[in-house]
């Protein structure tokens, strides 16, 4: 088990690095990030002083290596444009996103799940064909373009709900959360189904094609000649089965989910990284974008993790195989 | 004659297939008394599991039990609703498949399978269940089986798998087993301890037992009485000795012709020729007539019906072999 974590984080380590290279030149090529910061009417003295200040005068191989070493040392360097630690400026989002996030796989869970095994237990059903047919819509439409119908339908036509921004927000355990009022969960309840019309759509799919197959299994014809009830034959021997591929493939799409928030959040207006990550890449504030990918590479890397040991605890076949080696 | 257990008469189900109607199973009568074991032989689709799965209820669309009737212990079962039904399962009516590795869900714990299937019949506490649990699978052989009961199926050989169902089949003391070839999927060491096994478990309890197989010598040894199963038919019906020395049906004779052990070593085994005819096109005759050699018209233009013998035997032909003839 030690052995596969740290095989997991020099992976990680790698990926880390390779993103840094990417995402460095990247920036590099698209702009001079000088023109950003000093006021449109500076001198051409001025902006040659930024530049030096700022090292932009070195050769980019020079720059690259600075910049590697100071990350080395933990230091991100500052936001270009906001001037606080780039780090900080990402962390002080990411709560907002994880949020967001996390509430968009609760919405695929209890919404795509019970979809999914009535579709899979009555596949002839014509609400099973309705389901169906909505899972592939969720999978082909457009995020932006559900979330601008979101809100005209919701926010708008409706107007049950807010449009844009998040509840007030209080910390709670430690953790800073706007779900603790009717207000956050008003506020959250739009962007959130818009980011999970992905993952609902996965989820129907997923448990309706692992119901469909654990119901023509012998252990499910067995607990039936047992007498169990249909509620406890469907709860518990088919749930638990195909709780496995669900679990595994939602817990690697939550990256996914965070990463997709960038659109959603925009659209939403909501606090996250996403939309800072956003506003970071058109004003070529590289530092920030640099501290973006390193924390949501590491948090791809945390969620995997976790995704492997829930697994474990889901599927006993594995822990077997885990504790022979 | 007390009560018999189980009384299957005229059982017929079909199943409505996109290609035709499958008559798996097509006018089947048979009685099973109290702590009897019948045995039911019959080639690979002659429709010996659907047989079993029509009692047990659990016979799914596109299948049908379309005409008969089911009596267990002189109740009949057959037009039942769901939850009548599910009362009679596990506790009177008890089953056990062919293949052990696929009977237990592999997720969960062996006392959580074994529970539940006490709790879904009896209200005790947990712990009394527990206890159960524990009794019954000492009671099928297996070693310290408390510990045992905290496992995953997967921690279990095939053979132990197959105990565990059995134990599982037992918790309620059923009237009724319906053992569908369980043995098969075992090696023959692990399948004659079981079989004895079994056998002395219904003895004990009074259970009475429908052991399905295609293979005659399992059921030379354990059965008080065969039916030979013909595609969806029964063709013969009686004690095992007088199926297995004096058989009446072509078929039954050809099936005792091609085990092992009934010739002498080093000789050709007898085969029979053609092979099953497909149950969504049979004949309007006799369904083994095209493979029979005793066949006559009579055969193509009518099924025949049962015949009872004074000896207690029913055989459905029209042409029979005779004590005499048959030696
Ligand atoms: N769900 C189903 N749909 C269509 N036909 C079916 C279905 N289940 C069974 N049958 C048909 O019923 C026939 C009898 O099947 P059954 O499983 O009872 O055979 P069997 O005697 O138990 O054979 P085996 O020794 O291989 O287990 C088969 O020929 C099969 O075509
Ligand atoms: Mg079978």
């Amino acid at each position: 088990m030690l052995a596969f974590i740290i095989r997991r984080f020099a992976q990680a380590l790698f990926v880390v690095v390779a993103m840094v290279v990417i995402v460095f030149f990247g920036t590099n090529v698209v702009g001079d990030p000088v023109w950003m910061m000093v006021p449109g009417d500076a001198t051409q003295e001025q902006v040659e002083e930024v530049r030096r200040a700022f090292g932009f005068d070195q050769p980019v191989y020079v720059q690259f290596f600075r910049f590697l070493a100071d990350i080395a040392q933990g230091d991100f360097g500052r936001s270009y444009v906001h001037g606080g630690s780039a780090i900080r400026l990402i962390l002080d989002r990411m709560p907002a996103t994880l949020e967001l996030a996390v509430v968009a796989l609760i919405f695929a869970v209890i919404i795509g799940l019970p979809l999914g095994l009535f579709a899979g237990l009555k596949p002839d059903h014509p609400a099973s064909r309705a389901i169906m047919a909505g899972s592939i819509l969720g999978f082909s439409l457009p995020t932006f373009w559900v979330g601008l119908m979101l809100i005209m339908f919701f926010a708008v036509m409706l107007g049950w709900l807010p449009a844009t921004g998040r509840g007030p927000v209080t910390t709670f355990l430690g953790i800073e959360t706007s779900l603790h009022t009717l207000k956050g969960w008003q506020h959250i309840a739009l962007p959130a189904l818009n980011l999970a019309l992905l993952k609902i759509s996965l989820v129907i799919r997923l448990a309706r094609s692992g119901t469909r197959e654990a119901s023509l299994q012998d252990y499910v014809k067995f607990a039936r000649a047992k007498g169990l009830s249909p509620r406890r034959i469907v709860g518990v021997h088919i749930l638990k089965n195909i709780m496995i591929p669900i679990v595994t493939v939602l817990g690697l799409e939550f990256g996914s989910l965070v990463a997709f928030s960038v659109v959603t959040e925009t659209i939403f207006a909501w606090p996250g990284m996403g939309k800072l990550l956003l506003e970071s890449i058109q004003r070529l504030d590289r530092p920030l974008v640099v501290a973006y990918v390193m924390v949501v590479v590491l948090l791809f890397v945390t969620i995997n993790l976790i995704v492997d040991i829930l697994y474990s605890a889901l599927d006993p076949r594995v822990r077997l195989a885990g504790k022979s080696e | 004659m007390t009560q018999p257990v189980l009384e299957v008469e005229n059982l017929a189900t079909h199943f409505f297939t996109r290609d035709g109607v499958v008559k798996a199973v097509d006018g089947v009568s048979f009685k099973v008394g109290a702590g009897e074991v019948l045995g039911i032989v019959g080639e690979s689709g002659s429709g010996k599991s659907v047989t079993g799965f029509s009692i047990m209820g659990l016979i799914d669309p596109p299948g049908r039990v379309v005409s008969g009737s089911i009596r267990l212990a002189g109740e009949e079962i057959v037009a039942r609703d769901d939850e009548a039904m599910r009362k009679v399962r596990g506790k009177h009516l008890a089953m056990i498949f062919q293949d052990p590795m696929m009977t237990l869900n592999p997720v969960l714990r062996i006392d959580t399978q074994m529970i539940e299937a006490v709790l879904a019949h009896d209200k005790v506490s947990e712990q009394a269940a527990r206890e159960r649990c524990i009794e019954a699978l000492s009671m099928v052989g297996i070693p310290s089986p408390a510990e045992r009961l905290v496992a995953y199926p997967h921690q279990f050989s095939g053979g132990m798998r197959q105990r565990v169902a059995i134990a599982t089949a037992l918790l309620h003391r059923p009237k009724l087993i319906i053992a569908d070839e369980p043995t098969t999927a075992l090696d023959v060491t692990i399948q004659s301890q079981i079989l004895a096994e079994v056998q002395k478990l219904c003895a004990e309890t009074g259970t009475a037992m429908v052991w399905i197989t295609h293979d005659l010598s399992v059921v030379a040894g354990l059965a008080d009485r065969i039916a030979v199963m013909y595609a969806g038919r029964i063709v013969e019906e009686g004690n095992v000795s007088q199926v297995l020395d004096v058989p009446r049906h072509p078929y039954t004779r050809g099936l005792i012709g091609s085990v092992p052990s009934a010739n002498p070593l080093g000789a050709r085994l007898k085969q029979i020729p053609g092979s099953t005819p497909s149950l969504g096109r049979l004949p309007k005759g006799c369904s083994f007539e095209p493979r029979c050699a005793s066949a006559s018209e009579a055969c193509r233009a009518a099924k025949p019906d049962a015949t009872d013998y004074p000896d207690g035997s029913r055989v459905a032909c029209f042409n029979p072999y005779s004590l005499a003839r048959a030696s």
